[in-house]
Order: structure tokens, then C-alpha cells, then sequence
């Protein structure tokens, strides 16, 4: 077991380096750099930069050096100083910038991540044992109406609902009393009772794909001898679905969380634009719009690093609950 | 065995059913699939020659019909007698004297009738010839029928829908197609080869599947230069969108065909003195294809998603390229869809399609196997 | 204990009359058991024998009503006496009732043909045994583990304080079974139902099974019953035998009468063919005795064949002479199937030589093969599959498969393929009208005489058959054995006849080998190595088949073969396991 775990975590290295090249090269690929942009945005108010202004900007942020130079100092920043380097147009350390936000992305999609299975978990066994039953096809019509639906169009309509219908703003995760606080007991609370709108909406898509995979899951345990055996034991209907079938549904179901993570931070992004939330989203956008490299770069790379740890999670649980795996 | 019980067919047809006809069986039993089948049809060929379904000229602005809302359309007529024809009437502005709010009222003194395969604006049809027949024309082209309402800028939001269609659908297929042949060849690869290809094509393909795409899109799509012709335009987004998306249709294809090289009839196949190219096309390729149709099925919707939520936040298609997540940009301010909710039928027309290709691809994913029952 | 059913004034333990369990379909009503009444004494063992389909193991679940969904008893009485007087009618209660559920695992315990996929995977062994200890005996958690243990190790079950906390997949196949049976025991249950409790076992592994049973069944005075298709374990272990056939009951009466005095036609077909494994086929008897002077047209010398660590086939060395059938006989893991793959060159041998003779005479070592010249050896070498659903590809033609072959050696193309295709199919006696078909309109009997006209279709010289007969009824058996002897006589064939029933060897084969562990322990001619083996190996394996003859039942020449001086693996594995 602990060898599993030793593997795995090894294996975290290479794919976190894979990562961090991926989000450096996204970040490098448009034409131009951050200097250009700018030029263009003071041109664009009738301020003309010489040529000598640009080259002393490009080589304070060391524009000029070749790619990999660049990957390399930028990574060893990081791993050395926690150093993410700086944010061209906020003219601050990135990482100034970055971890309340962070914080709050991997707590909306941890929250919902909860909310989907425990909505998704027991409709998904119920739709399985009670199949073609009529719980079972509004279930199915839930689900199907669910993954149809874009999360931000949901956010949308709701919003609209909450604007039109009840003089709302339901935007934001803080009251403005709150957004500029610093974290207090009040504020939590305020969180909590903002949270829960994202966290609905997120919840909707992921819970229905989530509700077919746990009863298929189901299904396909369902007709096993095993199950057989434990009715011949006398065990009541209920106790030996949960203690069976459900049991060992349970184990691909937890491999779930190795791509419903990634959808939960996806889903969000677009989510947190439109409900404007203070997460990473809103402000990786921006960065990318106006290509302030060093910001969305760390964005990129923090947010694939979290998709990455989230299916390490997801092994490991598995290796745990399951014995098949943790002992052949 | 085939569970013919379950078809209900008698056994001398289904002795001689191919897999197709046996898949087809299957298939229809399911009745929402097979509605699904016909929105599905049905939607492609609005995609297809989406003019003859437009009303009005949906890049045409006019500052008279701003938020103009949806009109009704009519089909029996009472003022003057009784007559029956699909017609519509035109909308009147006014004003609450009070409250100086904006109130559209029909003014039912002027019918206009509605004439089926009419004349309207000229739209080019597949780039073939052009022509201006409309499946609905106004007799009335200065008082034109706003079925959805209009825009911002005056434009028939209707009209807009069904334009969009052409871009928002296709980019499905594309992007899937690209996927497919990405997915196919790497998942055929490592599952034919196996051993070390395999083990390296495996780990990439789950880093790719563990990375959350919405980001990398962004930061993809944000490197595409403003100025590109829309065509162009359009080929990059779906290689953005298919380069995350193979990799679940390699992993589908991969299991595929490990599965399938331990099955002893092509273990027959090959002592048969069969080639392996032939072993692959004749007796592998129709053992999983309708496994790829239906998992393909099932990716065409996950695409149609993303260029809806790429072009939404504005880093997909721009306008004035028409697509459905183009259109919903338009909805993105609260001001706007307070005035004008009817902004949102381009959201309904992504619902309706997706739901559609969504119950397709699952009716088709359950009848893919007619020999496991 | 066989020959008389004692007439006792108490009423049999279990009562079944006029049974009907039925399955609603979309086309209609399907009768699975269609008005069988039969009884049970305490203590006694009832075999219900049936083909598949027949309906025996519905019959099985019905008592304890966990038919399959969406199955249900429709009529008929299931009456369960108990000594202390109490009389309840199964099948009048509901499924899901608390009063069936306390018989279930107290009064009637259950044990299935499966054992690894009966058990669940993901719980301890020992925790699914104190589950009912503690379901039915209110026993506390740690009185419910030394019951379990001294369970475990009653039905011997070695270390059975650590076996207790192991997982049903570190059992061997044997040890499952065991498992199961301690499992089912664990109430001290007045009556096992034993679903075709050692069908998917070896048949060394079958006797050791069955003779545990008999002890506990002894020693708790519990009644049996019994399900198989084996008119050997039949004969072996029953005091009555109820022999169902398409869901009714064909015949019912004591062992003794069934097999000596069968009434009912189907019975006697049923017996018939199980004595007809005792000898010789008919056709071989009316052959010319083999030219063993003639050179051996395939000579496999020294072939090993390892996958990885494991030497699936260990310095092998047999001949086949030209138009002889050769079998090879072995249980689960042997490598006979190994052998006829690498034969076959599906594998590339670790070492040895498989030198084959052509018709001119030149000798290839097939071994060595490759491209073109494999190809061409393939021709004349070809394979019958153990698994007819498997082996066909259900979306081909039936004609497709069969000239599939022809077609892509460039031999035969449109009409004259169609012409050849019809041919083969009359000389495997099907007819060639339905050459159209798909395979899924097929039985399994029909199906096996596809793959076998595919195998004539160039013309060989040999042909590997892999276990050709072992998944069809018996009643089918013999058509397709006495099929490839004539075909045998037809076309000059010498067969490699891979089978795990040393019957089916007897009755079709001129030598065998016998293998154990990847080593051919033994070679002789067929009548002697099947009834007068030399190896203690083929004495072992001999001694576990139980004899078609209830007047014979002796357990005590059974024993069980230990190899000398040999490791082995793991102090829990025993037995067979899977492969």
C-alpha cells in the first residue's frame, strides 16, 4: 500500500513539470508580449513610448531571454521563493495576488464536489433499484435536462430570476460590508450565505452525469451472485443493498473524482465570471486579455496543480476502499 | 445471444439480421432516443440551409425595432368574418401616461398575412446558388414579424437562432471529427500494440483527461489573434477544443481494442490466414464502431457546449460571426435580459440541442451491443 | 443408505406440489418450472438433473424465493416441516418478508456454482461468515469470529485465524467453495441447497468437495439438495433423483431405480451417454488398426512455453502419426491449452522444435515459421475453439465464416466459393440453406459444427481441437464427437484432442498424454492410461471421477496426488485455481 502511494506521489512529479511547461507555453503563445499590449493601450490615449522605454521594460522582465531560460527562471522562482514573479499590470508580486482567490476557487469546488455526491449518491442507487419506476424516469429527465443545461446560463436565468422577480443581486461571494474586511468569524458566515447559489449551480451539471454513472454503477452490480448470496443469508433487502452492491458501486464511483474536479474548477470559471466571483476566474481572464504573462501563468498552473492533486485524492481513496486493488 | 424475445421480431428475420438491423431494433424500442433521433435530423437540416428557415436578414440592424418583443402568429381571424391563413399583426408603441414605461399593443386593424415559401431577403445556399424563398415570408417586408423579438440593435433574434445553428452544430462535428481521428489512431495504437507505446500513450492520456479545460481554452484561445477571418477563426477553435477532446474517445477506442484482440474469433480469424490489416477493418473495426458512433454522439453535445461557453466570455468566435454563444453574449448584462428576457432563446436552442444529442448518443450507446444481452 | 426410501409416518421435511415458477416477457408468459412436485426427507440427498435450460436451478431459487426479477411463483405449494412440528407454506410468503428471511441462512442455506463471483470482493471471508452468525444466532462480535474460525476449520480450511481475514480472491477456486459451504453451515441449517456447487471446479477438487459435503451432511443431519448436469455426481452422492427436462419433471424416484431401471426416454439418453464414455466410440472400434509405422506427421520435441515466470509449458515432447487422435488430457492450469495454442503458433515458443511432416514429405519446424510459409503451414494445421459463441464473430455470415478461409488464400471467390460453402455445411450436417444466417441464430451444437466446417475448409492434415465439446450438453456431445470421427474417416485427419474429461478421451482418442503443471507426466495408449495408468499423477485423477454407477461408491480408493518434493506457493493456495 504504502509502495501504491510512494508510486503515485513519484508519479506526481513529472506530470506537475508536464504542467507547468503546458501552462508557460500557453502563456507564451500569443504574438507579441505584455510590452506590446502595453504600448498599444498608451497609444490608444495618444502616449507614444520610444523604442528605448520598450527595450528597458522588456529586459526588466527579461522578455528578451529565449523561452526556455525564461521557463526556468520563472519555475525556479517558484519552487525556490515561492516566487510567481510579477504581475505586469498590477505592478505587484503575482503571488500577492493569487492565494485568496485560489483559496476561494478550491472552496467552491470542494463544496460543491460534496453537494454533487450527496445528491448524486443516493437518486443514483434509488434510480437503479427502483429501475423504470416513476421516480426513476424524473430522475432520468432531471439528469438529462441537467447535463444539458450550460452552468453559466443557469447562473444567468437565475440571476435574471432573482433581478426581476425579487429585486436581487445575487452576484459576488461577500456582502460589499464584507468584500475589503479581513477574515473574521462574521465573514465566514457571510461566505456561507453567498456560497450557496455557486455551489447550487455548479452542483446541477456535475450531479446529473454523476446520477447515470451511479446507476449504471448499480445496474451493472445489481444482478451479481454476490447479491444472490446475501439474499439466501436472510439479510433484509435494505441492509444488503448497502452493505453489497452499494459498497462496490462505491469504488468506480470514487474514480469520479479524478475528472469531476476538473470539470467543478472548469465549470466555474465560467460560473464565477458571470456571478462575478472573487476567484481565480475573473481574474485569469483579465490577465489574459491584457496577456499579463506571470498572472495567468500562475492561475493556469495552480488550477491544473489542484486537477492533478485532486486525482492523486482519488487513487489513493480508491487503493484504500478497495482491496482488489491495495493487495494484488 | 440476442435476446429476440426482447426485439419482438419474428426469429426467421432476426436469423438473418445484420449487427445494423439488430442495433436498429434495439434502438427504436427506446422512444425518447428515437425523438431525440428526429430533433436531431431535424436541427441539422435547419444547419444546413438555415436562410430558408430565417425570416428576416439576421445581420440587418434597425434602430426603429430595438427590444422589439415577440409578436404572435395567428391562424383564424374574426374581425372581418371568419377567415383561416396564418397571418400576424403589427405592433403599436406606446407610453403609460404615468409611468412613461414602453407598452407594445397589436394593432389589430392591420393583418399581414404570412405566405409560406414566400420571397425575402437573398441568402446563398451551401455556397451553391443563391435564391430568396423562405420557408415563412411577410407580405409586409416594412413591418417585419419578429417571432423571438429583436436585439439590441434591431436585429430578429429568431432569424439569429436559426443562423446560428449552421456554426454552433457544425463546430460539434468538426471538433468531434478531429477528436475522432486524434482518438482512433493514438487509441488504436496503444491497444493494438500494447506493451511500451501503450503505457506511454496511457499516462498521456490521462494527464490530458486531468486537466480542467476551461482554462486551457481560455489561455488557447486568448493566444488567437482579434483580426483572423472568421473561417480561420472557426478551424482554430475547434483544434483548441479537439486537442483536450480526444482523449477520452483514445481511452474508449484503447479499451476497444485490447478487449477485442483476446477474442477468439479473431485468435480463428488469424489461423483463417487472415491479413491484419483485414483483421483490423473486417473483423475488429465493425466489432466497435457502433460503440465510437454512440460515444461520439455523446461528445458532439460536450463540444456544442464549449463553443458556447468560449464564444460567451468572449474569447470564442467573434461577431459578427453568428453562433449561439456569440448570441448569448448578448444576454450577459443583467440590464439587458430584464428588458428583453426573449434574449435567452438562443440559451433554449442550446438546451433543446443538446438535451437532443445527449438522449441520442445514450439510446444509441444501449443498443450499441445486440450480442450481450 | 441408496437402496430403500425409509416410509416414515413424519412428514418429509420439504413438500414441493405442483410448483409453476414463470417469467413474464414482452412475447409473453415463459414457464421455467411448469408443475413440479416433489419432497425432501431430513437427512437425505435429492439430485435434480437437468440439461441447461431445464429449469433445475430456478426450481433451487424458488424455495428460498430469490428467483431472478422478474420471475415469480405463480402457483403450487413449497411446505417446510421442521421438527418441532412447525409446517410453513415458502411459497405463499413474500419475498421480502421477515418470515422468509429468518429461514434463509437458518432453516434452508445456499451455496452456488461460482465461488469467487458468489462472494463478494470487497469484504473479508470472515466477515460474510459472522454476517449470519450474527444475523440468525444474535452472537456477539467475537463469539461470532471463533464460530467462524472453528467453521473454517471444519470444512479445512488451513490457518483457518488468518485465512478468516482474507479476501475471497486470495482463495483458490477450491477454497472458495469451501468457504461458501462453511458460510452456509454456519446456522447448522436443516436443509443446503447446493446449486451446482463443483461444475466450475476441477475434478480432483469435485471429489474433495463432495466428500465434504457428505461428512457435514452426516454430522449435522441435514438434507440435501442437490443440482448438477453430472449423471456421475449423481450416481455418487443421491438417495432420489428428479431428472427435469424443458422445466418438468421427466422422472423422480431413488437413485437406484433412475439408474437401473430408467422408465422415461430421456432419462435412458441421459444415462446412455454418460455409460458411453465408459468405452470406445462404435466408429473407432469398426477402424483398421493405426500404421504405427508410418513417421509421425507432427513432432513436437522439447517445447517450453513461459509467460514470464510462469512455465505454462515445461520440455514437452509427443508425435502424432498421420489419420491417429491424439488427446491430451489435463485439469485447469495443466497447459493442454497452452499446447494446442503453441501448436497452433498463436504463441512464439520459448524453446523446442515442432516439426512438421508435409505431403511431399519435407519437415518444417513450425517453431520457427514465418510470414508466407506459416501461413501456408496454417492450412493444413487448423483449430476447433472450446467457446462456440466466441469463436464465431457474430457479425459475419455464417457463410462468411465458413468461406472466409477460401477467400482470403485466394482459393474460391463468388460462385464457386458459394458452391464450396454449401458443400461444407451438408458435410457437417447443417443445412446450407441457412447460410445466410448470423451465428446468433444458432445453437451451441450447431454453432460448434460451424467452427468445425471452417476447420476442414483447406483441406487439412491436423486439426487442434481445444475442449470442442466441453461447453455442449451431453445430448449434443456425442453428435459432434461422432461428427469429427466421421470426418476423421473422410478426409484422413489426425487430431490433437485437448479435453479435461478423461470420458471424452476414452471414447475418442488413440494415445494420450496426460499433463500436470506444464509437464506431460504421462503417454500411452488410450485405453490403457484411462484404465490402467502408470503415473500416480493419472491414478489420482482417475480415482476423483465419480462412476455413472450408484451400486459403486466407494470413496475410499479416492486420494489425492501430491507432487514430490516441491514448493508450494502459498500455504492457503490448494486446489485448482484459476488460470
Amino acid at each position: 500500500m504504502l509502495k501504491f502511494i510512494a508510486k503515485r506521489l513519484l508519479w506526481m512529479i513529472p506530470s506537475l513539470f508536464a504542467v507547468s511547461f503546458l501552462a508557460f507555453v500557453l502563456i507564451q503563445l500569443p504574438p507579441g508580449d505584455y510590452v506590446t499590449t502595453y504600448i498599444a493601450t498608451l497609444a490608444a490615449s495618444n502616449e507614444i513610448v520610444d523604442q528605448n522605454t520598450a527595450a528597458s521594460l522588456r529586459e526588466r522582465f527579461g522578455l528578451g531571454d529565449p523561452l526556455m531560460i525564461q521557463y526556468f527562471k520563472w519555475i525556479w522562482g517558484i519552487l525556490s521563493r515561492g516566487d510567481f514573479g510579477i504581475s505586469f499590470e498590477w505592478q505587484q508580486p503575482v503571488s500577492g495576488l493569487i492565494w485568496e482567490r485560489m483559496a476561494l476557487t478550491l472552496v467552491l469546488a470542494v463544496a460543491s464536489l460534496i453537494a454533487t455526491w450527496a445528491i448524486a449518491l443516493p437518486i443514483g442507487v434509488y434510480s437503479a433499484v427502483r429501475k423504470y419506476s416513476i421516480g426513476d424516469y424524473m430522475f432520468t429527465a432531471f439528469s438529462f435536462f441537467g447535463l444539458s443545461v450550460p452552468s453559466f446560463l443557469l447562473a444567468l436565468v437565475l440571476m435574471y430570476v432573482a433581478a426581476v422577480q425579487f429585486g436581487q443581486n445575487v452576484g459576488g461571494l461577500f456582502s460589499p460590508e464584507y468584500e475589503t474586511a479581513s477574515w473574521s468569524i462574521a465573514k465566514m458566515f457571510d461566505l456561507m450565505t453567498h456560497l450557496w447559489l455557486p455551489v447550487i449551480i455548479l452542483a446541477v451539471s456535475s450531479t446529473a452525469s454523476l446520477i447515470r454513472v451511479m446507476r449504471a454503477n448499480m445496474l451493472d452490480e445489481l444482478p451479481k451472485p454476490y447479491v444472490t448470496t446475501a439474499r439466501a443469508k436472510g439479510l433484509s433487502e435494505f441492509r444488503l443493498l448497502i452493505k453489497y452492491p452499494m459498497r462496490i458501486a462505491l469504488n468506480p464511483f470514487i474514480s469520479t473524482i479524478a475528472w469531476l474536479l476538473p470539470n467543478l474548477i472548469s465549470g466555474s470559471v465560467v460560473v464565477a465570471i458571470v456571478l462575478n466571483l472573487p476567484t481565480a476566474a475573473p481574474l485569469l481572464l483579465q490577465a489574459l486579455m491584457a496577456q499579463d504573462m506571470y498572472l495567468a501563468g500562475a492561475f493556469v498552473l495552480l488550477i491544473c496543480a489542484l486537477t492533478l492533486i485532486g486525482s492523486l485524492i482519488s487513487d489513493i481513496l480508491l487503493a484504500l476502499v478497495d482491496p482488489r486493488i491495495r493487495l494484488e | 445471444m440476442v435476446d429476440i424475445s426482447a426485439v419482438n421480431i419474428q426469429p426467421d428475420r432476426a436469423a438473418v439480421a445484420s449487427q445494423w438491423q439488430l442495433i436498429w431494433w434495439a434502438f427504436k424500442r427506446h422512444r425518447l432516443a428515437m425523438i431525440a433521433l428526429f430533433v436531431t435530423i431535424a436541427m441539422y437540416i435547419v444547419a444546413l440551409v438555415p436562410g430558408f428557415f430565417a425570416i428576416n436578414d439576421p445581420v440587418l440592424q434597425n434602430a426603429r425595432t430595438t427590444f422589439h418583443p415577440p409578436q404572435r402568429v395567428h391562424l383564424i381571424d374574426t374581425t372581418n368574418g371568419l377567415s383561416i391563413g396564418l397571418h400576424y399583426y403589427p405592433l403599436k408603441l406606446t407610453r403609460d401616461p404615468q409611468t412613461l414605461a414602453t407598452i407594445y399593443t397589436e394593432d389589430t386593424s392591420r393583418k399581414i398575412p404570412i405566405r409560406l415559401f414566400g420571397r425575402g431577403y437573398e441568402y446563398s445556399v451551401l455556397g451553391l446558388f443563391d435564391t430568396n424563398i423562405h420557408l415563412i415570408a411577410t407580405t409586409d417586408p416594412s413591418r417585419p414579424l419578429f417571432l423571438f423579438g429583436a436585439d439590441r440593435l434591431g436585429r430578429d433574434v429568431y432569424s439569429r437562432v436559426v443562423q446560428g445553428a449552421q456554426i454552433s452544430l457544425s463546430i460539434g462535428l468538426v471538433g468531434v471529427f478531429i477528436s475522432l481521428l486524434l482518438g482512433v489512431v493514438l487509441g488504436g495504437i496503444s491497444g493494438y500494440y500494447g506493451g511500451r507505446i501503450d503505457f506511454v500513450l496511457q499516462r498521456v492520456i490521462d494527464f490530458v483527461l486531468s486537466l480542467p479545460t476551461i482554462p486551457i481554452w481560455l489561455a488557447m484561445a486568448a493566444a488567437l489573434p482579434q483580426g483572423w477571418p472568421a473561417t480561420v477563426q472557426y478551424m482554430m477553435i475547434t483544434i483548441i477544443l479537439s486537442l483536450t477532446g480526444w482523449a477520452q474517445l483514445a481511452r474508449v477506442v484503447r479499451g476497444r481494442f485490447l478487449s477485442l484482440r483476446t477474442e477468439e474469433f479473431v485468435a480463428a480469424a488469424r489461423l483463417d490466414g487472415v491479413s491484419e490489416g483485414r483483421i483490423i477493418f473486417r473483423h475488429m473495426l465493425p466489432s466497435f464502431s457502433s460503440h465510437i458512433i454512440a460515444s461520439v454522439t455523446l461528445a458532439v453535445p460536450a463540444m456544442i457546449l464549449a463553443e458556447t461557453s468560449l464564444s460567451f466570455l468572449g474569447l470564442g468566435l467573434q461577431p459578427p460571426t453568428i453562433s449561439w454563444g456569440v448570441l448569448l453574449r448578448e444576454a450577459q448584462n443583467i440590464r439587458s435580459i430584464a428588458t428583453a428576457p426573449w434574449l435567452f432563446m438562443s440559451g433554449a436552442a442550446v438546451v433543446i440541442a443538446v438535451m437532443a444529442l445527449n438522449l441520442l448518443g445514450d439510446g444509441l450507446r444501449d443498443a450499441a451491443d445486440p450480442y450481450n444481452k | 443408505m441408496s437402496d430403500i426410501v425409509p416410509m416414515t409416518p413424519r412428514k418429509p421435511l420439504l413438500d414441493v406440489r405442483n410448483l409453476v415458477t414463470q417469467f413474464p416477457l414482452r412475447t409473453g408468459i415463459f414457464k421455467a418450472v411448469d408443475n413440479l412436485s416433489f419432497t425432501i426427507e431430513a437427512g437425505k440427498t435429492l439430485c435434480v438433473v437437468g440439461e441447461s435450460g431445464s429449469g433445475k436451478s430456478v426450481t433451487a431459487r424458488s424455495i428460498l424465493q430469490i428467483i431472478d426479477s422478474p420471475g415469480e411463483i405463480a402457483s403450487g405449494s413449497i411446505m417446510l416441516n421442521t421438527a418441532d412440528g412447525l409446517s410453513v407454506d415458502l411459497a405463499k410468503l413474500h419475498p421480502r418478508s421477515k418470515a422468509i428471511r429468518n429461514i434463509r441462512g437458518r432453516d434452508i442455506a445456499m451455496i452456488f456454482q461460482e465461488p469467487m463471483s458468489s462472494l463478494s470482493p470487497v469484504h473479508t471471508v470472515g466477515d460474510q461468515i459472522t454476517e449470519v452468525l450474527r444475523l440468525h444466532m444474535k452472537m456477539t462480535k467475537a463469539e461470532a469470529r471463533n464460530e467462524a474460525i472453528s467453521l473454517l476449520r471444519q470444512v479445512e480450511i488451513p490457518n483457518p485465524e488468518q485465512a478468516i481475514d482474507r479476501y475471497a480472491f486470495q482463495y483458490s477456486g477450491g477454497m472458495r467453495q469451501r468457504a461458501m459451504i462453511a458460510m452456509a453451515l454456519a446456522c447448522r441449517p436443516k436443509l443446503l441447497i447446493a446449486d451446482e456447487p463443483t461444475t466450475a471446479l476441477d475434478v480432483t477438487t469435485q471429489a474433495e468437495i463432495l466428500d465434504l459435503i457428505a461428512r457435514l451432511q452426516k454430522s449435522f443431519g441435514m438434507a440435501v439438495l442437490f443440482i448438477t448436469h453430472d449423471m456421475g455426481v449423481v450416481a455418487q452422492i443421491a438417495d432420489d433423483v428428479l431428472v427435469m427436462h424443458h422445466g418438468v419433471a421427466k422422472e423422480y424416484g431413488p437413485v437406484e431405480q433412475i439408474f437401473h431401471a430408467p422408465q422415461d426416454p430421456y432419462t435412458r439418453m441421459l444415462i446412455g451417454s454418460v455409460l458411453k464414455l465408459e468405452q470406445k466410440a462404435e466408429i473407432r472400434l469398426a477402424r483398421p488398426p493405426l500404421d504405427t509405422s508410418a513417421k509421425p506427421i507432427l513432432e513436437v520435441r522439447n517445447l517450453s512455453q513461459h509467460f514470464g515466470t510462469l512455465k505454462a509449458l515445461d520440455d514437452v515432447s509427443i508425435s502424432l502419426l498421420p489419420g491417429e487422435t491424439l488427446g491430451i488430457v489435463g485439469e485447469s492450469g495443466s497447459g493442454k491449452t497452452t499446447m494446442g495454442r503453441a501448436i497452433m503458433r498463436l504463441y512464439d515458443p520459448t524453446a523446442g522444435e515442432m516439426l512438421y511432416r508435409k505431403a511431399d514429405g519435407s519437415v518444417v519446424d513450425l517453431a520457427r515459421l514465418e510470414g508466407a510459409a506459416l501461413k501456408e503451414a496454417r492450412r493444413e494445421l487448423r483449430m476447433v475453439f472450446q467457446d462456440p459463441f466466441g469463436s464465431l464473430n457474430p457479425r459475419m455470415t455464417v457463410a462468411q465464416v465458413i468461406g472466409e478461409p477460401l477467400l482470403v488464400n485466394g482459393i474460391a471467390r463468388g460462385k464457386e466459393l458459394d458452391e464450396r460453402v454449401c458443400h461444407l455445411m451438408e458435410q457437417v450436417g447443417l443445412d446450407p440453406r441457412g447460410r445466410e444466417r448470423y451465428p446468433h441464430a444458432f445453437s451451441g451444437g450447431q454453432r460448434q459444427r460451424i467452427g468445425i466446417a471452417r476447420a476442414i475448409t483447406l483441406k487439412p492434415r491436423i486439426i487442434v481441437a481445444d475442449e470442442a465439446t466441453s461447453a455442449l450438453d451431453v445430448s449434443v456431445r456425442f453428435q459432434v464427437l461422432d461428427l469429427l470421427m466421421k470426418l476423421q474417416d473422410e478426409l484422413q485427419l489426425a487430431y490433437i484432442f485437448i479435453s479435461h474429461d478423461i470420458g471424452v478421451i476414452r471414447y475418442m482418442c488413440d494415445r494420450v498424454g496426460v499433463m500436470y503443471r506444464g509437464k506431460l507426466v504421462e503417454v500411452g495408449e488410450a485405453e490403457k492410461v484411462c484404465n490402467a495408468p502408470d503415473h500416480p499423477y493419472t491414478q489420482a485423477l482417475l480415482s476423483a471421477i465419480p462412476r455413472p454407477d450408484p451400486r459403486d461408491r466407494d470413496r475410499s480408493r479416492r486420494f489425492r496426488y501430491t507432487e514430490p518434493a516441491t514448493i508450494s506457493s502459498s500455504p492457503i493456495k490448494n486446489g485448482s485455481s484459476a488460470r
